[in-house]
């Protein structure tokens, strides 16, 4: 009957310090320090000059904790508390959301290669995001309207995809340049027919960039991302066993199509939200998972966590770059380009094997 | 544990299995022989609820296949494939822990027990020497070992191999069935195909002999391994001597002429 292994005892001691798990642990709690530290960087720097003390008392205030918000430092409270302090958590769920569901599609479709754009999620926010600024009648906001056509997007890739029964990965990407080719020249014909402030609004929002976003920002994308997030960290166990490739996955107990539906749904579901909210940043789902794979290993338990530790800590340095970097802002998806290109050909260079062998 | 009863199978219009009988016990090594594209492949994927079936049963433990969840089959059947090289690198301890996801709780959560199980296979199958090592960096044999490592970490009664000694030297082929051997013996039923008749012969407790029309014969390796079987698989090509006592098969052309005699000279 059913082939049993007797614990023997010998291997007992070894059992904790062959699966021992301190280091990477310690990895991540070194870099969620490294984040805090970042994210109280960032408040500090920008425009306007302000001390670390200064941005202290105001949090402090606004949080109720210790002092109040004084007419003296009502600059202080805008600065710090309406305009740096979304902008740099927008800037952790966007690095979160795009590095989280890069490590999930590249897991998906067994390919280290692939980013959470490709499915189409980019192009049809684009799409979507333009049609907003150019038609001010059309009934949804900028945001809304390209999350929906985010959206639409990976549903007609799906559905394109869906010949008989679960698609497979080949017919999925295809479906994907096939539907990003169809909005991309939408948004090309879209910018051909708009004003030309219309069309630097257009060109700035393909960008990405975290210029505009505000509590609302967060108060919407951020507890999305972090269920999407949390709900991708949970399945990391099986998204190493689905890496395997579907026939494997399924003797090992995994039933392949349901789980990748479920984590490519919540994978794309972060991606809109975060697309849709401050436009196409590249590079970040892409690098970030490879990044965290140097530190913690191919297991996407560590993996998912360290991309997003990582991918946040990216964000909030890059975009605090972006402010201060020049006396108008950059875009903070040239700056991700700028930064991330090198990273990847360096990659290339000196450690192809280990990634990609 | 493994029963097929006239099990049929088509992709389409086109029929691959058309009645294929033949069961596996617990304890026992059966070899699956035949050649290329009689549906080997097909009648493993089958057991392994890969492809749905047409007609027929297919039972493991006494249990439809057909009806059985992912979850609760792999508990039944573990499956080694050939050796391949996955696209991320993961270590082998991690690999073979992956046969534990059947039993593992919520999240995937390995308990103490599951990485127990872990260590003692590795121990058992001889590598444990590699546990930290990333599988992708592996040889061939290698690879094979830790695959089989996983699958009996699975710890589920009936295990399917495809080919496992495709691909590897002399030696490691002949370690990795002395390794199928004693895991029939602790009375896991083993279920391997394998394209060299003379290692099914060697090495297996049963054989089961396919080819297009279906199943040819089964049993006892000296009751198969027969020249009117092989003649059916292989078109005459083959020829059966003792060699120091143990059945051997050979190719007809390696022969002298007097060996030739009853199917006249090879042109």
């Amino acid at each position: 009957m059913a082939h049993n292994v007797e614990p023997s005892d010998a291997l007992d001691p070894a059992v904790d310090t062959v699966f021992s798990l301190r280091s990477r642990l310690g990895l991540l709690a070194a870099l969620a320090a490294g984040l805090v530290a970042a994210s109280a960087a960032a408040l500090a720097m920008g425009a306007y000059r302000l001390s670390v003390a200064d941005v202290w008392a105001t949090v402090l205030a606004r949080l109720g904790l210790i002092g109040e918000v004084l007419p003296a430092s009502r600059l202080h409270d805008t600065v710090v508390w309406n305009m740096r302090l979304p902008r740099i958590i927008m800037a952790i769920t966007v690095g979160a959301a795009l590095s989280s569901s890069g490590a999930v599609f590249q897991g998906c479709f067994r390919n280290p290669l692939v980013e959470p754009y490709i499915l189409g999620v980019s192009s049809g926010a684009a799409f979507g995001a333009a049609l907003g600024i150019i038609y001010p009648w059309f009934p949804l906001s900028v945001q809304l309207s390209a999350f929906v056509f985010a959206a639409l997007a990976v549903t007609t890739v799906y559905l394109l995809a869906r010949v008989r029964g679960e698609p497979a990965i080949v017919t999925l990407v295809l479906a994907g340049v096939i539907v990003g080719a169809v909005f991309s020249a939408g948004v090309s014909m879209l910018t051909y027919l708009a004003t030309n402030v219309q069309m630097r609004e257009i060109v700035f929002w393909l960008m990405g960039g975290f210029y505009f976003s505000t509590w609302r920002d967060v108060a919407i994308a951020t507890p999305l991302v972090a269920l999407g997030v949390g709900g991708m960290y949970a399945n990391g166990w099986t998204l190493n066993v689905l890496s395997m490739g579907d026939q494997e996955a399924r003797s090992l107990g995994v039933h392949p199509e349901k789980i990748r539906r479920l984590l490519v749904v919540l994978a794309t579901l972060v991606t809109a939200a975060t697309v849709s909210s401050v436009g196409v940043i590249a590079w970040v789902g892409l690098m970030m998972p490879h990044a965290a794979r140097l530190l913690v290993g191919p297991d996407n338990r560590f993996v998912i966590p360290c991309a997003v530790l990582l991918g946040s800590i990216y964000l909030v340095l890059c975009d605090t770059l972006a402010r201060t970097l020049t006396a108008s802002e950059i875009p903070v998806g040239i700056i991700t380009s700028l930064l991330g290109a090198p990273y990847l050909a360096y990659l290339l260079r000196s450690r192809t094997r280990g990634l990609f062998g | 544990m493994l029963r097929v009863q006239d099990l049929r199978f088509a992709y389409g219009p086109s029929p691959v299995l058309t009645g294929v009988t033949l069961d596996v016990a617990g304890g026992e090594l059966c070899g699956l022989f035949g050649p290329n594209g009689c549906g080997k492949t097909t009648l493993f994927r089958c057991c392994l609820g890969l492809l749905e079936y047409q007609a027929g049963a297919l039972t493991i433990d006494g249990l439809e296949v057909r009806r059985l969840d992912p979850r609760r089959l792999a508990g039944l059947v573990a499956y080694v494939p050939q050796e391949h090289r996955p696209p991320f690198p993961f270590l082998v301890k991690d690999i073979v822990l992956m046969g534990r996801t059947p039993h593992l709780t919520w999240f995937g959560r390995a308990r103490r027990r599951d990485k127990q199980v872990v260590l003692e296979t590795l121990e058992k199958v001889g590598i444990l020497d590699l546990a930290d090592r990333p599988y992708n960096e592996l040889s061939g044999g290698q690879r094979q070992l830790a695959l089989i490592a996983r699958a009996v970490a699975q710890e589920a009664p009936l295990i399917l191999l495809d080919e496992p000694t495709s691909g590897l030297d002399f030696s490691n082929q002949v370690r990795i069935w002395q390794i199928l051997q004693s895991l029939a013996k602790t009375g896991t039923a083993v279920f391997a195909c394998s394209h060299d008749p003379n290692h099914v012969a060697w090495f297996c407790d049963k054989v089961v002999a396919m080819n297009h029309a279906g199943v040819v014969a089964g049993g006892h390796p000296d009751e198969v391994m027969t020249e009117s079987v092989l003649d059916r698989i292989y078109a005459g090509s083959c020829t059966v001597h003792s060699v120091a006592g143990v059945t051997t098969v050979l190719p007809r052309q390696v022969l002298g002429p007097e060996h030739q005699q009853r199917f006249g000279p090879v042109t």
